[in-house]
């Protein structure tokens, strides 16, 4: 794998392994040259491996409306959520509030939990013990169509 | 050590992590074909809610408790499932997958270990990670573990929900607490016969003589009498309960006399034992087909019939076994009943890649890459659309599913959605 920096972005780049042989023949080859490439092998990029840190624990969403627009959340955007990461001050969460799934930005002190949009449209919610709240996961990445 | 974790009302807990807003409230599961309730919450339970409980005859009781009413999401049953196994997986080497909601792990060299902490942090991970509230009952058998289990799933308050069965005292107490009939294993037929005996509870058992157990029923309640006694007998992967078997049997809609009718219904009942067989590396040696009429139906005349077929070497080809099934079929059918359900029973299973040669028989070695591309193009495109010729093309088998909720972690058009 190359990697090349351009200002503050990185682009990876697989290894360009051009042979032409590298193709799967069920048939078997009876001899032949064994390709040079094989011991330099590597796998190539999956997502799934970038994106899912414990996969056990992770679930996905789809976020509806603006009120998180501000963090880059749009709507229709999937969110890769994982349940198993500590909820804190400042993480993206996906809760259950008064009967239905929200996402918003965890401000937690002491012994208040507010709910943040990233939406000047919207406001913020204070958790109360009259609300039927609980927080289902955290939000680890936001993938999105372009 | 053995603990055995299981997850409590496991079906309903799934409905839950995705819905919310059933938690605390009543919640039942439906079978197949929204039959009967195969999964209850704890509130449907306390509102008198059978187990087994036919949806027709309870609607109203449901309605008028605000029961929710669910069809079985087995996609979703079935993802929820391999998460918690898998996280299982991470606290012992060795796990045995009892069931899609419970497991046995062997704690090997953990005598060091503070048993009932290291089951808290089980319960709990699994809780945060997955949301599916379990119970570990531990103890030094398998058999033990199992009524741990029962007494940390009772006694949330005083156990939360783990227990660890580490003392003799501890073993007699609780196993003078459970009833025979509620013994892992010994069956119902079996609890009966012991309780006519003056055996009431699972400690009464353990007080028969050896001699009169092995006799009196069979090596395997002997064993599950000594893994009660607290030796180690049975190991992990053992199966002491029934012998493997795999089956497919179902009612029909209406009642037929028809014997094509029935053999195209015994045949897809045959291939798709072949096809779960195939689906976990097995083969089988027998198939017994089983025939019935509807008993509901007093007047007609009843005929209640199986036989078994043995082949002579081990298969999960479906030509083979439809075939067999179809010969079997022919020579219990009885012309003028009305046949309201028929089965098909596949046992006698070895591992596909273990099988004994036989000398003079063998199974056409084209079926195996025959059955595997199937299985393929079957996978690939849904409803079996490859079908044996002796089966329906026309009959697309679509279960009744009227209360199903999305296949959340598996399909993803399905997926919650947060605002």
């Amino acid at each position: 794998m190359i990697a090349h920096k351009s200002g503050s972005l990185t682009f990876f780049t697989p290894d360009a392994v051009d042979n032409a042989a590298g193709q799967f023949f069920d048939t078997g080859i009876s001899a032949g040259f064994p390709s040079p490439a094989e011991d330099f092998k590597e796998q190539r990029l999956s997502l799934d491996e970038e994106l899912v840190k414990n996969k056990e624990a992770t679930f996905y969403a789809k976020v509806s409306g603006q009120s998180m627009i501000g963090a880059g959340l749009d709507d229709n955007d999937l969110l890769v959520i994982d349940r198993s990461l500590e909820p804190a001050n400042n993480k993206i969460a996906v809760c259950f509030l008064d009967g239905e799934f929200t996402v918003k930005r965890l401000r937690v002190s002491k012994d208040e939990v507010w709910l943040q949009p990233e939406n000047p449209n919207y406001p913020i919610i204070k958790i109360t013990e009259d609300n039927n709240f609980l927080i289902w996961g955290i939000v680890t990445n936001v993938i999105k169509k372009v | 050590m053995f603990a055995l974790v299981d997850c409590n009302n496991f079906y309903a807990s799934c409905e839950r992590v995705f819905n919310p807003n059933l938690i605390g409230k009543p919640v039942a599961i439906l079978s197949n074909n929204d039959g009967c309730v195969i999964s209850r919450s704890d509130e449907a339970k306390a509102l008198g809610l059978p187990m087994g409980a036919p949806i027709f005859k309870w609607e109203s009781f449901c309605k008028a408790n605000n029961v929710t009413v669910l069809s079985s999401n087995y996609p979703l049953y079935g993802d929820m499932s391999s998460r918690v196994m898998s996280i299982l997986k991470q606290y012992s080497p060795e796990v045995e997958v009892y069931s899609i909601d419970e497991s046995f792990l062997y704690f090997k060299g953990f005598d060091n270990y503070d048993l009932t902490k290291y089951g808290l942090e089980i319960k709990s991970r699994i809780l945060k990670w997955t949301g599916i509230p379990t119970c570990v009952g531990i103890a030094p058998t398998k058999a033990l573990s199992k009524v741990a289990n029962k007494i940390a799933r009772k006694y949330p308050n005083q156990t939360k929900g783990v227990y660890v069965m580490d003392t003799e005292e501890k073993r007699i107490k609780a196993l003078k607490w459970l009833s025979v009939e509620d013994v892992w294993g010994l069956g119902r037929q079996l609890s009966k016969r012991l309780q006519t005996k003056g055996c009431k509870t699972a400690f009464d058992f353990t007080q028969l003589p050896d001699v009169w157990v092995k006799k009196n029923f069979s090596v395997v309640e002997a064993r599950l009498k000594r893994d009660l006694e607290g030796i180690p007998t049975l190991k992990l992967d053992e199966i002491i309960t029934q012998k493997k078997m795999i089956a497919t049997t179902r009612s029909f809609d209406y009642s037929y006399s028809d014997i094509e009718y029935i053999k195209e219904r015994v045949s897809t009942f045959a291939v798709s034992c072949a096809e779960k067989l195939r689906k976990q590396g097995s083969s089988c040696h027998v198939i017994i087909v089983m025939l019935k009429s509807d008993k509901h139906k007093k007047e007609l005349e009843q005929h209640r019939t199986s036989t078994s077929v043995n082949l002579t070497y081990p298969t999960s080809s479906s030509l083979i076994i439809s075939n067999c099934a179809i010969s079997a079929l022919m020579s219990i059918f009885k012309k003028g009943i009305q046949y309201k359900k028929a089965g098909v029973i596949v046992t006698g299973l070895v591992p596909i890649d273990n099988h004994q040669l036989h000398l003079f028989d063998a199974e056409n070695p084209k079926h195996q890459p025959l059955m595997k591309s199937i299985d393929s193009l079957n996978a690939k495109y849904k409803n079996n659309k490859i079908r044996i010729a002796n089966q329906d093309l026309k009959r697309t088998w679509k279960m009744r599913q009227d209360r199903l909720s999305p296949r959340y972690t598996t399909n993803i058009n399905d997926i919650i959605v947060v605002k």
